[in-house]
Parts: structure tokens; sequence; C-alpha cells
């Protein structure tokens, strides 16, 4: 049996410690805002915070989590998270919107590192996150309007 | 009746007010007029031949005043439940809101049901403001009666009816009023729909209603459906899409894995899947462990060796064949032009295979309850699939009800809900629901991919240089010949049938005294894998040929590509347009040209290495024209010849536009798939299957590629025409120009490489 906590709720798996944690999330717990995609870490659309860092979920076995702390897109309260939250609706950025919960997750992950990232920061830091709607200038703008908001 | 008629005419229509429990209930009946076929996409638009649909669609105002409107379009991504839900609700003169939408399922009573070929606005907008201009003169009637007052005297403007200092709402309307009326098909026909300027919701900016739950992870698609007692299922696909069979299946090695329950052999009856397997397990990471355990031993088909150079040379050879292909132009005498030709060009472009890479994979949840085959998976095409799955079923369509969910990510690939027939098969066998997921791998193995594409062209030119005729051959797998031959158009000299969304495009809107045009088939294609429709669809390869070669032909007159452009785009004889949809012809596109070529400050000195390229076109149908126009600015580096773009300007014209942020976030995407289709992602065929298969190998534009982006929507109120796709088609062939204009190096290949 597994234990970890997420989204500030205790939670216990009997799954194959090999199981990817992706799965763990959106099948046992019933949390389908993490999405899965390409399943080899390449397109973010599974991303979540572990401990606080955006990790890909679709290639951590739940064992990984044993003890720690996962946050998901709906358990995602922080500062950062409201605000990219607020600016994507603002910024209208999501088409299809199936990448959009692993966007934000990685969004708020730049933020709490880097409040005031430019272009070039943005552009690295989710350079790994596709989004096949190809909505990228909104979601660079929509990171910006949320950082500048947090600022306020 | 003409096509473009029957686009936007309302006709035998019955339209119904009448109190249904505690609300108002809009609908249509209608029954499609018979119409001789003039081309097939325009049929599939309005809804394929001759069927009957009645209701075609409805809203319903309740006694609280809340508009419910039905949406039977697919939302992925394009808002078009947002865009439809703002036509009746401007006519309807309601309170935005108060709106709410509903993504219906595959009931017969919504019509014909296909989104794609960015048909939904054009398609639905007459019908939907009439819809809403006759629910409006309901509600001003009885409205009127309850505030004694004449009709005449009032207006219905955000969900009240208003006549001077008194109102009353639209909720204690349909409460108290006499809302029972019935509109003959001659009353609807001449409802009076808003002149553009007294519209409030069309052409204004609002929240997309699916916007708030994308963004909180809270909007459910496909894959997110589950059902009690349901097993997952990962599909096991053979070498080759046709014709492979299973001699063996060993699962000795999957017996031990938990969860594992078994492996099926899928026999369909309506020969879509062939040769499959399926492994069936308690959860999706126990049936992807199992799928890589179990050994199947496969006899191939017989395309298990065809290889993309196979299917280039065959179109090659085809395309140089006059006598090869079905005629789609054939104006003036090409031929003559040619023998008398002081001087002549050819060139041969191409695109290789690229993949729809929807990013949420391949899905469908079916469960068999009370006799009723229920499926759940996201879908474009529902009246194209519905035939197949009661083939493969053996059960009527009656029997079959596919519910709608978010899709994530359309682009055509969900225009085919191929991957429900393997999955209702099994459902019904194991007498449990089962939810079959694709791995990636297999997503993209399984893909009705954009076929490898040949275009061979033939200019001629008189003693003086000047352009006399084009000849244009263009050979591919056609995808409306595997999943919709109902529609194939015919040949313009009666001989033969073409697929039109492998040819649309090369009917362009230049004026040139002898053209013709020859679609072809390439069989080799069209055997080794099952073509599709992807974003853009046949205009997305052809513009790269047809937008290349007039830059070729110009630079071989010496002339400026845009004036060589604007000199025939004259508007003269078949490209003058016609009321409404392409009203004002070429003339409209050589604005949109002369808009951009403006912006992007044309002809402005540039450092070495660096050029302007431009292309326009005329989106998906002659007959639903949205004009655009490209330029792109391009650096082509000197030692490594790696290609960067810099900026990208697009002037589009797509008459009215209904939510026109919504309208600017398609041409962003489309854009950027433009470029993406250009110079990021393809694959090839190798041993008859796609060989690039995820994202380690297979790499669409990410962010840090992004050039910067200048789109202007020109502002008109004309028809309204299609958006998601006409942008993405000027874009690779700007780049390419640019590339010609940068480094002297003409590129003729899709992707571009150096």
């Amino acid at each position: 049996m597994i234990e970890f906590e997420i989204n500030g709720k205790s939670v216990t798996t009997d799954s194959d410690p090999e199981t990817p944690l992706l799965w763990v999330i959106r099948d046992e717990l019933k949390l389908k805002g993490t999405k899965y995609s390409c399943g080899i870490a390449m397109c973010g659309a599974c991303t979540v915070h572990l401990d606080g860092t955006a990790t890909r979920s679709c290639v951590v076995p739940v064992s990984v989590a044993a003890g720690r702390s996962v946050t998901t897109i709906e358990g995602l309260d922080s500062d950062a998270g409201q605000a990219l939250q607020n600016a994507w609706v603002a910024e209208q950025v999501p088409q299809c919107g199936y990448c959009q919960s692993g966007q934000i997750m990685q969004a708020a992950y730049l933020l709490s590192a880097n409040a005031n990232p430019s272009d070039d920061d943005i552009d690295k830091a989710m350079n790994g996150n596709v989004c096949r709607c190809m909505a990228y200038t909104r979601i660079r703008k929509a990171i910006k309007a949320a950082a500048n908001a947090k600022e306020v | 009746m003409g096509m473009q008629q029957k686009n936007i005419a309302v006709s035998r229509r019955t339209f119904l007010a009448s109190s249904v429990t505690a609300g108002l209930v809009m609908s249509f009946g209608t029954l499609l007029p018979g119409c001789s076929r003039e081309q097939a996409a325009t049929d599939i638009a309005a809804g394929g031949a001759s069927r009957v649909f009645s209701p075609a669609v409805w809203f319903e105002i309740d006694g609280n005043g809340s508009v419910l409107i039905n949406i039977a379009k697919a939302e992925m991504g394009q808002h078009v439940g947002t865009a439809l839900a703002r036509i009746v609700a401007d006519e309807l003169g309601a309170d935005w809101d108060r709106v709410k939408i509903k993504h219906v399922d595959s009931d017969p009573k919504w019509g014909y049901m296909v989104t794609g070929g960015s048909w939904s606005v054009f398609t639905s907008f007459a019908m939907l403001s009439r819809a809403g201009a006759a629910g409006r003169t309901v509600l001003l009637d009885a409205g009127a009666k309850l505030l004694g007052v004449d009709a005449s005297d009032c207006t219905a403007e955000a969900g009240q009816v208003v006549a001077g200092d008194q109102s009353v709402s639209f909720a204690d309307i349909v409460a108290k009023g006499d809302i029972s009326r019935s509109f003959s098909d001659e009353e609807l026909a001449a409802m009076p729909i808003k002149p553009a300027a007294a519209r409030r919701l069309i052409g204004k900016n609002t929240t997309a209603l699916d916007v708030p739950e994308k963004s909180q992870g809270e909007a459910v698609y496909g894959l997110d459906a589950e059902l009690p007692d349901m097993v997952y299922a990962h599909p096991l696909i053979p070498p080759t899409r046709y014709g492979s069979t299973i001699r063996s299946i060993d699962d000795s090695a999957a017996k031990d894995i938990p969860g594992y329950l078994q492996t099926l052999t899928i026999k369909d009856p309506s020969n879509v899947i062939q040769g499959w397997g399926m492994v069936v397990a308690e959860s999706f990471p126990a049936a992807m462990k199992s799928a890589a355990a179990v050994k199947v031993d496969w006899e191939a088909g017989p395309t298990a060796d065809v290889s993309e150079a196979e299917i280039f040379a065959e179109g090659a050879r085809l395309a140089a064949d006059s006598a090869s292909g079905v005629l789609v132009v054939d104006d003036g005498d090409v031929a003559a032009a040619r023998a008398n030709a002081a001087s002549t060009h050819t060139a041969t472009y191409r695109t290789g295979t690229a993949l729809h890479f929807t990013l949420e994979p391949q899905n469908a949840l079916v469960e068999f309850a009370d006799g009723v085959c229920h499926i759940h998976s996201g879908n474009q095409w529902q009246s194209l699939i519905l035939p197949f799955l009661a083939n493969a079923l053996e059960i009527p369509e009656s029997d079959i009800v596919i519910h709608q969910y978010y899709l994530g990510g359309g682009f055509g690939r969900r225009l085919f809900g191929d991957q429900m027939i393997p999955a209702a098969l099994a459902a019904r066998e194991l007498g449990r629901p089962v939810k079959l997921i694709f791995q990636r791998a297999e997503d993209s193995r399984f893909d009705c991919v954009r076929s490898p594409s040949v275009a061979k062209f033939d200019a001629s030119f008189d003693a003086d240089g000047s352009l006399t005729g084009i000849e244009h051959a263009a050979a591919a797998g056609w995808p409306t010949l595997s999943m919709a031959p109902g529609f194939l158009a015919d040949g313009v000299d009666g001989n033969g049938k073409f697929d039109t969304f492998s040819i649309s495009g090369a009917d362009h809107w230049y004026t040139l005294p002898n053209h013709r045009v020859r679609a072809i088939n390439n069989d080799l294609a069209q055997r080794t894998f099952l073509p599709g429709w992807l974003r853009s669809v046949g205009p997305g390869w052809i513009g790269w040929g047809v937008e290349s070669f007039i830059d070729e032909v110009a630079a071989q007159a010496g002339e400026d590509p845009i004036e060589f452009r604007l000199a025939r785009l004259d508007a003269a004889g078949k490209n003058a347009g016609s009321e409404p949809n392409s009203v004002g012809g070429a003339s409209r596109l050589a604005a949109v040209l002369e808009d951009v070529r403006k912006r992007a400050d044309w002809g402005r000195s540039l450092p070495d290495g660096e050029g302007y390229g431009v292309a326009v076109a005329h989106g998906q149908e002659r007959n639903m024209p949205t004009w655009v126009a490209c330029i792109a600015h391009v650096a082509v580096d000197a030692q490594s010849k790696a290609i960067t773009v810099k900026k990208i300007w697009q002037s589009i014209d797509c008459g009215t536009a209904v939510h026109p942020d919504g309208a600017m976030a398609q041409a962003e995407g489309a854009t950027l798939w433009g470029v993406s289709l250009a110079l990021h992602e393809g694959t090839t065929i190798e041993q008859g299957q796609v060989k690039d298969n995820n994202l380690n190998t297979y790499t669409p534009l990410r962010m840090a590629d992004v050039p910067e982006l200048d789109i202007r929507f020109m502002d008109r109120t004309e028809f309204p025409t299609g958006l998601g796709e006409p942008p993405l088609i000027p874009v690779a062939p700007a780049i390419g120009n640019a590339v010609f204009a940068a480094s002297g190096i003409r590129v003729r290949d899709l992707p571009i490489r150096l």
C-alpha cells in the first residue's frame, strides 16, 4: 500500500508500485483534469506538482509519490495558480483545452520559481508542453498577465 | 436549385412555437430539397442527399427566462457553441447571461450531423438567424398583448419585450403569454433578419462558454467518460491497415499480470477493422502492460513493404500521364496554348505524410443497455460512422446512440469514428461496458493520415513571355473514396468521379485564359493506408503547389509576385463571384492581398539572407470563399541553411465574423499549423506504416519556434464563411516563396528541408 497526499488530502493506493502516477490520479482518485497524451513525458498534458515541482505523471511510478505531496489542476489554489486561471479566461487561451491543465500546472511552477519571467524564460519553461491547437501566443500572454496581476 | 441558394435557403420548413410543459420550445422541421448535386462538398455541408430530418435545430425558453440552445456541432476548440448560440440569441433579443448550450447526442431529430470543412457558421447562420427571429416574433406579439400595446411598438432586447417605458420579461411571457404559433415556409423564409448595424451580439466579443471550465480542468472529454463495471481495452494493431490476418495469439506471458482478463480477436462485418486483436483488462495500466506481453503472429497484408518513395513514384507516374485522372477544370484550350507556346515551364510539387496527432488519443466507451448501443466518444461526423457501426454490429442505426463530449483535438481525425467499431464489438461480446483507449503509438499507426501527394504543373508562355495557360495534375490518396464514396463528384466532362476534398484549391480565382486541372487517385496510397481529411484538407496541400508555382511563373515572367497575382485577380467572368457567399469574387481576394502588402511594407529592403514571400488562398471551397493573403518574413542561414520564420502577416475576409476573438484564435492556431506543417512536422510511410508515431521523432511546432504574428480581419458584414482552416492554406507557400527570395533556393517538397 502506498500513501501520499493529493490536493491536501491523504490517500492510499493498492496499485502495483510501478503504475504511472497519472492513472492512479485519473482512474482511482477520479481526478480527470490531468490528461494522458504521449505517455513518454514529451507533451506535458499530464503535468502535476510533486512536492511543488512540475512533474510528468505519465512516467513517474506511483511509488515515487509515497509520503510526498501531489497537486493537480483541481487543487491548484496558490495565488499564482489562481492568477493564471483567471488570465487563461481573460486571454481566452484554451481552444480544444486538452493540454491546458498541464500548461497551467507548468506555468504555475514557472511563476513559483520566477515571479516575473521574460518571453525567453517563458519559452524555455513551456517548451516541453505541446498545444496541438497552437494557442502558444495566448499562453505566453496569459503567463505575463498573471505575473503582472500577482505583483499588484 | 443552385448550391449557394441551397446552403442558405430555408425551404419546406415548418416552424412551431408552442407551449410545452413549462417552456417555450422553438423547433424547425425540414425536408431537404432533392436538389441535383452540383458539388459533393456542399452536399455534405448541407446534410447529405435528400435525407429527411426533423427538427433540424431547436432552442427553448423556460419559465425563468433561461434560454437553452442545443448545439449539434462538435466542440473541438473553435468555440462553436458560443458562435452558434450568439446567432440565435442576437435575433431573439435574449439576455446573453441567461443563455446556456447543450451538446446533443446523435438522435436523428438533429438532422445530418457533421462538424468539419469550416462549415459550421456558414451552414447554420441563415437557419439559426431565422429561428431566433421567429422566436422574437412570437415573444413580441405575446409580450405586446400582456403590455396592452401594439407589437409594432415593441422591441426585444436583453430578455425583455420593451415598449416605451414598459417592459415584460421573456420569463413572464412564457409563463403567462399566448405563445402557440406556427409559421409557414413562406413566413419563415420572409422572416426579418436584423441588418448588421442592429446586431448586439454578433460581431462582438464575449467569454467563450467552454473556456472557464477548460481553465479549471473541469471540461469532460471522451477519455474521461466512465461507466460502472467497465473494463479497459487496448488495441493490437496489425502490420498493415488492410488484409492482415491473425495466425495465432500467445497470451501466456500476460496471464500473470494482475488485472489481465483476455485477448480478443476482432471480427468486423463492416470490414473497417481488419486483423485486430484487443487486450482486455481491469485497468488501463494492466491493459498496457498486457498488450506489451501478448504475442500476436500476423499474416501481413499485401502492402507490408510499401514506402513513401514508392507512393511518390506512382504519383509522379500518374501525374505525367495526360490520360490519367478526372477533369475538374477545363477552361479554354490548354493543349493549344501549349502547342503554340514560345516557352514552357514545368515543376512538380510534393507533400509528405502528416499525422493528425490529436492530443487526446482515440478512445471510445461502449455499453449495450436495453437493446441500445450507447457510445461515449467525441466525434465530428456522427452521420458518417453510424451506418458503419450498424453494419459492424448488424443492428439498425436507430439502436445506436453516440453521446458527445468535448474533443481533445479534432483537426479532421474525429471525422471518422472508426475506433468505435472494435469497442462496440467487444462490449457486445463481453456483455460489459468496454473502454477502449489507444496509446500514442497505436493512435499514430491507426491514424487516417494526410496522404503523400504529387502535383505537376505545366505553364505555357507566348512570345512576349506572357502566361497563356497552366495544366495542373494532382495525385494522392482520396479520403472520400474510402470513407464516403457517395460524396464523390462528377468530372466536368462527365467522365469519372473525383474527390473534391483532394483537389479543391486548384479551382482558384485567378483568371487564366487556358486552365486545365486533373484530379488523380493514387491507388497505391489508397491501398496502403486510410487517407484522411487533415485540417485545411485538399487546399492545405494543393495550395502548396498552386501558390508556389504561381511564384515561379511570376519570376519566370520577371514580374513582382504581388503585381502578377493582382493582374489575374480581375474578378472577370467566372471569378466575379455572386450573392451572397462569394459576392465581390476575386476583387475581395485582391483587397486582402493589397491590405497585407501595405501592412507588411512589401518591397522594403532586407538584409542579405532574408526575404519576404507571399501567397493567397480562398478557403476550403469556391462556393464558400474565405479570402486570405499571407506574407512571411524568413531568414535562411547562409552556412547551415537553417530557416527561421521571423514574422507572418495575414489579412482575412470571412464576411461577418460572428465571434471575432474566437475567429482570431482560430486564425492564430491555423497560421501556426501552417508553419508546423511547412517546417516542423511530418513523417513517411515505411513498410506500409507511418514511421514516426510519437513526439520523440514526430515534432510539431513548440512555443520557442513561434514567429511573430500580425493577423487582421477585414471589417466586413457579408455572409459569414468558414474560418478554422483557411488561414492555414497560404502559410507554407508564403514561407517557401520567402525562402526563394532569401536564398534563391526554390523548394518544392513539404515539409521544407534545405
